[in-house]
């Protein structure tokens, strides 16, 4: 598999191979499946809807629903106005959601579609709601779709009300898993919050027998209006939540604190800490002893991992707070890359390499995983970390593959479960240390092969 | 507006566009006198499961292992499509990974020509490709890139084949993305007529999922008639040169391979039948014809001493399982007409009634066919989207559905078992080891414990 990649890395300036990102669309349709009553509408081809309702349902392993303009041969020249009217018509009619998410595509954005005018051109029935986002899919990647549509449903329904002394979390491009364990912690905090969006009951719906086009689950609209008067704001992960924080200030001045995405000990810990510092200032017990729980883990394990090296592959905020975890393994992230463009990730990724001294390390965005497997072939690593794409090259050089991020295609169960907090940190610390002494196991001689380890 | 179906157990509502109305058939009630609504786009506002013109090339195009594939456009169109088919190899695994020119803001705003004659340059420069296929997606055709230009232009340079396939998404359904990667075809074929026929045929419509193209070949083997060209499973630049010596073009997927059997009749002189290799009656019939036409004495003799053994061997087979199939109803939801066709047969041959019937690009005489083979209370959907799937699944209490990648998650939720008939097949269901395997997995998803622990006790 993937013999054809050349050992010796040739320039490239045109051609993307194997890509480690994918287009905007998919990532406003995933934000807006975290809103309950929600319909996700791509303003495009009808094959964008199908591709990406294809990859969810590939990734949570749950139906992805979603509508389409269906744009015509006449559509590209005249423009999708008739189109959306059409269908934003037909999606109130027969489907009946609160709210329809529009996002365009590289198509309606390259041939000028204006959506404000469209939608002040159309009626929307009375009581429902119609938000949308400027999502071309030349710029940016997935994640950057995620983010601009979460700033679109602030920039259409936040409203600055009475202050209802709440915290928005804003828990950035991640599985219903970890918003399910952001919110328990909440929970123990007793932290009077609103999480936006959210996936939980929705792409991880519980099995009833019965296929709901709107599942339990989601943000609400009163939810998303209320944003706009809570107290604060705590976003998680800066590629994927600092512009709809931003958009909030800007729309209702709610303040915000950017904190990285809590994967790993030192990011949970800040997390902790933010959260404490909205009430009286300590921390549970049972928060306190999740951290101990960990820290014992990781020195029981320890010489299993440290010392080892790592390639980290996939979303900029995943990808940091991996990164970041690695390190506090001992372990040395020896390419840390995404396809997600943006100078901010490398920036940040290297500051967190200079404070753990780690030496000899690549950091990369918008490269592809060719590139990952060209620098691994010269100078291969113990382990790799990242979504289901890389395990053609974890075959092909024959290095153990940890699983984490978006998309995990090939494994079940990966949705349910939680990467962030301490338990999360716990669960891929567990992931990666199985995986190299899995290895072990599988590769040592006989006489080294040991019941105990 | 909307129009509501007799209710089943449940309190639910059959909901459907107006616009649909006429995509639907219930066999009982076929007085519209024009038969099913098909081959028309998709209504917008409408949760289509279609799919679009680049997607119908590419899937068309794909297998073809020792090609490069560059997708020209925005990034998505080439990551939604890396190493999906499931398409086997047995040579090259070159086509299993993902080429784009990655077109950003500025190539939107300058034009991505350049970028594109550059990803080509790079990509001869490490590899030396004999054939490069260069996708246009949406937007390539309104920044107004001359994609014919440089890919004549590479090939001058280059002396290999640089065929563009203009296949923006909207230019219509997925339908015409296979026509377009069937005038790719034939565009490679064009230079490599032949002035003699062999005894050979070439498959058409046959993408080696699961490695269904290798049992193909293997039947072939059996009666002693070669297989020359596979479009496209497992195929390689070189070998389908060859595919104009064939004396006939053995159609499996027509929605796809049609177009490209009758262009090559006219510009070939190869004739062409359609053969199905699901089940044992199609596949037995498809073997015996190919022989037939063969005109060859001894294929004839040895088909039929094959597929009699292997038929009643298949069938014996499933007749231990038809018990375990009693009283369950199945739903079909495929791609094209003709699969549809071979898969109620199938359900027939199990013991299992075919109550819904949908295809996304099925043809007028298809739709005929399948009203002819299921009984008279079934319902026949073309473009069928989710919601329609589910109302029609519960008010006929289907058991198990046939589908792809986004109707699997929907049987599940139902609480209905499913087999990925599509891309995520698991095994060959092609000929008579398919039949088994169909069998087998139909068995295993129906009769699943898991089912029993549905609802809970309390």
């Amino acid at each position: 598999m993937l013999d054809m990649t050349p050992k010796e890395p040739a320039e490239r300036k045109a051609v993307t191979i194997n890509p480690c990102k994918t287009c905007q669309p998919v990532g406003a349709l995933y934000c807006a499946l975290g809103v309950h009553g929600c319909m996700p509408h791509s303003h495009g081809s009808q094959g964008c809807v199908s591709y990406h309702r294809t990859i969810l349902s590939r990734h949570f392993k749950e139906p992805a629903i979603a509508s389409s303009s269906s744009f015509t041969e006449g559509a590209s020249v005249f423009g999708g106005g008739s189109n959306l009217k059409t269908a934003l018509r037909n999606v109130f009619d027969i489907y009946h959601p609160d709210i329809v998410a529009i996002h365009t595509t590289c198509l309606s954005e390259t041939i000028g579609d204006d959506l404000n005018s469209y939608l002040m051109e159309t009626t929307i029935p009375d009581g429902k709601y119609v938000v949308y986002a400027n999502t071309p899919s030349y710029a940016g990647s997935h994640v950057t779709g995620f983010s601009a549509m979460m700033a679109g449903f602030i920039r259409f329904l936040a409203e600055k009300g009475t202050p209802n002394g709440r915290t928005a979390i804003f828990p950035g491009f991640v599985n219903p898993g970890d918003i399910r364990e952001l919110k328990r912690i909440l929970r123990v905090f007793r932290v009077s919050h609103i999480m936006f969006p959210d996936q939980c009951d929705v792409m991880d719906a519980p099995m009833t027998g019965d296929s709901r086009m709107y599942p339990d689950g989601g943000t609400t609209i009163e939810e998303i209006k209320a944003l706009g008067s809570c107290e604060r704001v705590l976003a998680l992960g800066a590629l994927a939540s600092e512009e709809p924080a931003n958009q909030l200030k800007r729309k209702c001045g709610v303040p915000y604190s950017l904190l990285d995405s809590p994967i790993g000990m030192e990011a949970t810990d800040a997390f902790i800490m933010a959260l404490s510092s909205l009430g009286d200032g300590t921390v549970p017990e049972e928060i306190e002893k999740e951290r101990g729980r960990l820290v014992d883990f990781l020195l029981d394990a320890h010489p299993y991992f440290h010392g080892k090296s790592a390639a980290v592959y996939g979303d900029p905020d995943t990808v940091t707070g991996i990164t970041r975890l690695v390190l506090e393994m001992g372990m040395t992230p020896r390419y840390v890359l995404t396809g997600t463009p943006g100078e901010a990730f490398a920036s940040s990724v290297r500051a967190l390499l200079a404070q753990y001294d780690a030496q000899g390390c690549e950091v990369r965005a918008g490269g592809d995983l060719f590139e990952l497997h060209q620098r691994i072939k010269n100078e291969p690593v113990d382990v790799m970390i990242g979504t289901s794409y890389g395990k053609q090259i974890a075959r092909a050089e024959d290095i153990p593959l940890v699983r984490a991020g978006f998309p995990v295609l090939d494994r079940y169960g990966h949705p349910y479960h939680p990467l962030v907090g301490y338990r999360g940190t716990m669960r891929l610390a567990e992931m990666i240390a199985n995986a190299l002494m899995d290895r072990r196991d599988r590769d040592c001689k006989d006489e080294d092969f040991e019941l105990v380890m | 507006m909307r129009k509501e179906a007799q209710s089943g157990e449940t309190d639910m509502q059959t909901q459907i566009l107006d616009e649909r109305e006429k995509s639907i058939l219930r066999k009982e009630q076929r007085c519209r006198g024009g038969g099913i609504n098909c081959e028309s786009a998709s209504v917008s506002g409408a949760v289509s499961q279609r799919a679009c013109v680049y997607c119908g090339a590419r899937v068309v195009l794909n297998p073809i292992t020792d090609a490069f594939h560059i997708v020209h456009g925005p990034i998505g169109c080439a990551s939604y499509t890396w190493d999906i088919r499931g398409s086997l190899t047995s040579g090259s695994t070159l086509f299993r990974n993902a080429f784009s020119t990655d077109l950003q803001e500025r190539d939107i705003i300058f034009g991505g020509a350049e970028k594109l004659a550059a990803a080509i340059d790079e990509v001869m420069q490490t590899y030396k490709p004999k054939l490069i296929f260069v996708y246009a997606t949406c937007i390539v055709g309104v920044i107004g890139d001359d994609v014919d230009a440089v890919c004549r232009k590479a090939e001058e340079q280059y002396g290999n084949r640089v065929i563009p396939v203009k296949a923006p998404g909207f230019a219509g359904h997925k339908a015409e993305g296979y026509r377009m990667a069937c005038n790719a075809l034939l565009a490679l074929l064009k230079p490599h007529a032949a002035s003699t026929r062999r005894l050979g045929i070439n498959i058409l419509g046959d993408y080696n999922l699961a490695g269904e193209m290798w049992i193909i070949k293997n039947y072939m083997r059996e009666i002693g008639v070669p297989v020359i060209g596979s479009f496209t499973g497992d195929a390689c630049c070189e070998t389908l040169l060859l595919a104009p010596q064939a004396f006939l073009n053995v159609v499996q997927c027509a929605g796809s391979m049609l177009y490209l059997a009758q262009r090559m009749e006219e510009q070939f002189g190869i004739p062409w039948i359609k053969a199905s290799f699901f089940g044992i009656e199609d596949t037995t019939n498809a073997i015996m014809n190919i022989a037939e036409l063969s005109g060859d004495k001894g294929a004839r003799a040895r088909a039929a001493a094959f597929t009699g053994r292997e038929s009643s061997l298949a069938a014996r087979d499933v007749e231990r399982y038809k018990a375990h199939f009693a009283g369950k109803k199945a739903a079909i939801f495929v791609g094209g007409g003709f699969k549809a066709i071979s898969l109620i047969r199938q359900f027939t041959e199990m013991g299992i009634e075919t109550v819904i019937v949908g295809t996304q690009t099925g043809k007028a005489d298809e739709y005929e066919v399948i009203a002819g083979l299921v009984n008279s209370d079934a319902v026949i959907l073309d473009d069928a989207n989710p919601a329609e799937l589910e109302a029609f699944m519960k008010e006929k209490g289907a058991d198990i559905l046939v589908g792809g990648v986004k109707e699997r998650p929907l049987a599940y939720k139902l609480g209905m078992a499913f087999c990925d008939h599509n891309h995520e097949r698991k095994h060959p269901l092609a000929g008579y080891e398919g039949v088994r395997n169909f069998t087998k997995e139909i068995n295993l998803s129906v009769n699943s414990p898991v089912w029993r622990y549905m609802y809970p006790a309390f």
